[in-house]
């Protein structure tokens, strides 16, 4: 299953007004991983996942994905296997309905139109919102955008899933059941977030990137420990490693 | 608005062609009357009050809608009563000067095109007039616009809101809210909308646009859309050709004489 991984090799890129955004970075990520990207606001993470499926082409190194390397002639067949859920569902659900908008992907890629409506009743049923299918989109509640937004990357079934921020502006029920959603799917994922207790639940490994190049790349056990090298990156501990704010202080207190 | 247009009556289940090219026929005969044919314009309120009834909207709400918007419509109808003042027509010793036929004309004609465009949104949704408008052979280009311009209004309408918000909550007593401040601000909100429709296109060429947005057709061009669109047309151009409002009266008047 080769067609799974991505590798980076190296990648530069520089936006036209001259921010050098990137400086060197690489990265091989196999089948079925779930991948954590963090780093402080500005670092990087945004502009390395739009390269991921071709939005964005490195001014300097490669990238392949599968068995294909990034270009602008192989874009058409990543965007079909590297499905991206952006941040901001407003941007990623255009449509006028639930229906339409999961709909969009498969009939732009061609399938035929009686499969069409077995493929959003599906989808919708495995993010858990098939009773939203008639609704108009910009009349959903933040939980049930994203929830759908996800679904218009999985209507098209691509192999390796890539989330924005999956997690902000959701409330913390809303946070727990996307959570669980996303632990269901054996997609290759790759997540950037500022949710480090999202990430100890989710990935079981986690890269840092700090000023377009990367900090630290290993097991999120391990990482998400590190006082020294998260500070350094602007994070903090996930609070579940934090100790007790009420009996920490006081130990502290007493010394 | 659009909930609305969710209900499930014969009249939202007419294909969106057909009620399209109807009320096109009926707008194209109540605007071409000449300004003082007022009475040639009452028998065109059947076809607004049967959208509305048939279609189980409630009337009072495309009432109101028409009256909110209604300002625009007396702007230009009110200086025809001043600037025209010939009279035309006695109701027993009242003279009625053109000028007050007039604006009862652009006043009818109005509530007429108005009532029934709102009474169509209602019945089939802006989304599947958009799609009747592609399957009738608008360029694409003006498709994919009206349904982008009616999806990110919302949003475009509540980040105007939040900047306005933020503004007034740092400006004291005048300073901070003239015209000085409204430049910079629309310049902003149209950067943001830039960068929004940036993002947007990102987000569509992921799922492989490709300039076309492909949409699953439900309605069919039936019988029932024929008849539907025949009968309303004849019953158009009868309107057109005679004055019912006149007929009738005549009618009435030989038959109680």
């Amino acid at each position: 299953m080769s067609h799974h991984i991505i590798k980076a090799d190296e990648i530069h890129f520089t936006y036209p007004d001259g921010f050098h955004a990137l400086r060197g970075i690489s990265f091989l990520i196999t089948h079925g991983e779930s991948v954590a990207i963090v780093g402080a606001n500005g670092a990087g993470k945004s502009t390395l996942l739009l390269h991921l499926n071709g939005l964005l082409l490195p001014t300097q190194g490669g990238l392949r994905v599968g068995d294909y390397p990034v270009t602008k002639e192989t874009a058409h067949h990543i965007k079909r296997s590297v499905g991206m859920v952006f941040q901001n569902p407003d941007d990623q659900l255009f449509m006028p309905t639930v229906y339409d908008d999961v709909a969009f992907g498969p009939l732009n890629l061609g399938f035929p139109p009686e499969e069409i409506n077995g493929r959003v009743q599906q989808t919708l049923e495995t993010v858990g919102a098939a009773h939203l299918v008639n609704r108009p989109t910009h009349r959903l509640s933040g939980g049930e955008k994203r929830r759908v937004a996800i679904a218009t990357v999985l209507s098209m079934t691509p192999d390796i899933l890539i989330l924005d921020e999956p997690t902000s502006d959701l409330d913390p029920g809303a946070r727990r059941r996307l959570i669980e959603l996303l632990g269901t799917f054996h997609h290759t994922k790759i997540i950037a977030t500022h949710d480090l207790d999202m990430v100890l639940d989710l990935c079981e490994r986690t890269i840092i990137i700090n000023e377009g190049s990367i900090l630290a790349d290993g097991r999120s056990a391990e990482i998400l420990r590190d006082e020294a090298l998260l500070k350094k990156s602007s994070l903090e501990k996930p609070l579940r490693l934090q100790g007790c704010p009420v009996c920490g202080k006081k130990k502290k207190t007493r010394r | 608005m659009d909930l609305l247009s969710y209900r499930q009556t014969p009249v939202h289940r007419f294909d969106p062609r057909a009620k399209l090219i109807a009320t096109l026929i009926f707008l194209f005969c109540v605007v071409s009357f000449h300004k003082y044919q007022l009475s040639n314009l009452f028998p065109y309120f059947i076809f607004p009050v049967y959208l509305v009834s048939a279609g189980d909207i409630p009337a009072g709400y495309i009432m109101k809608k028409i009256i909110v918007v209604s300002p625009f419509a007396l702007m230009v109808a009110v200086f025809n009563p001043i600037f025209d003042t010939a009279v035309v027509s006695h109701v027993g010793h009242l003279g009625v000067t053109g000028g007050w036929i007039s604006f009862f004309s652009i006043m009818t004609r109005f509530a007429l095109t108005v009532g029934t465009a709102l009474a169509l949104i209602a019945c089939t949704g802006f989304y599947g007039i958009c799609n009747a408008l592609g399957r009738l052979g608008m360029p694409r280009v003006f498709v994919v616009q009206l349904l982008f311009l009616y999806r990110y209004l919302f949003v475009l309408v509540e980040e105007a809101a939040r900047m306005l918000r933020a503004r007034d909550l740092r400006s004291f007593e005048n300073r901070g809210r003239g015209l000085r401040v409204y430049g910079p601000l629309m310049g902003t909100l149209l950067l943001r909308s830039i960068d929004r429709a940036q993002k947007i296109h990102r987000a569509m060429v992921c799922r492989g646009f490709d300039g076309t947005i492909r949409i699953t057709g439900t309605h069919s061009f039936g019988m029932r859309e024929y008849v539907f669109l025949a009968l309303w047309t004849v019953m158009f151009i009868c309107f057109r050709l005679w004055n019912v409002s006149v007929l009738a009266g005549d009618f009435f008047v030989r038959l109680f004489s």
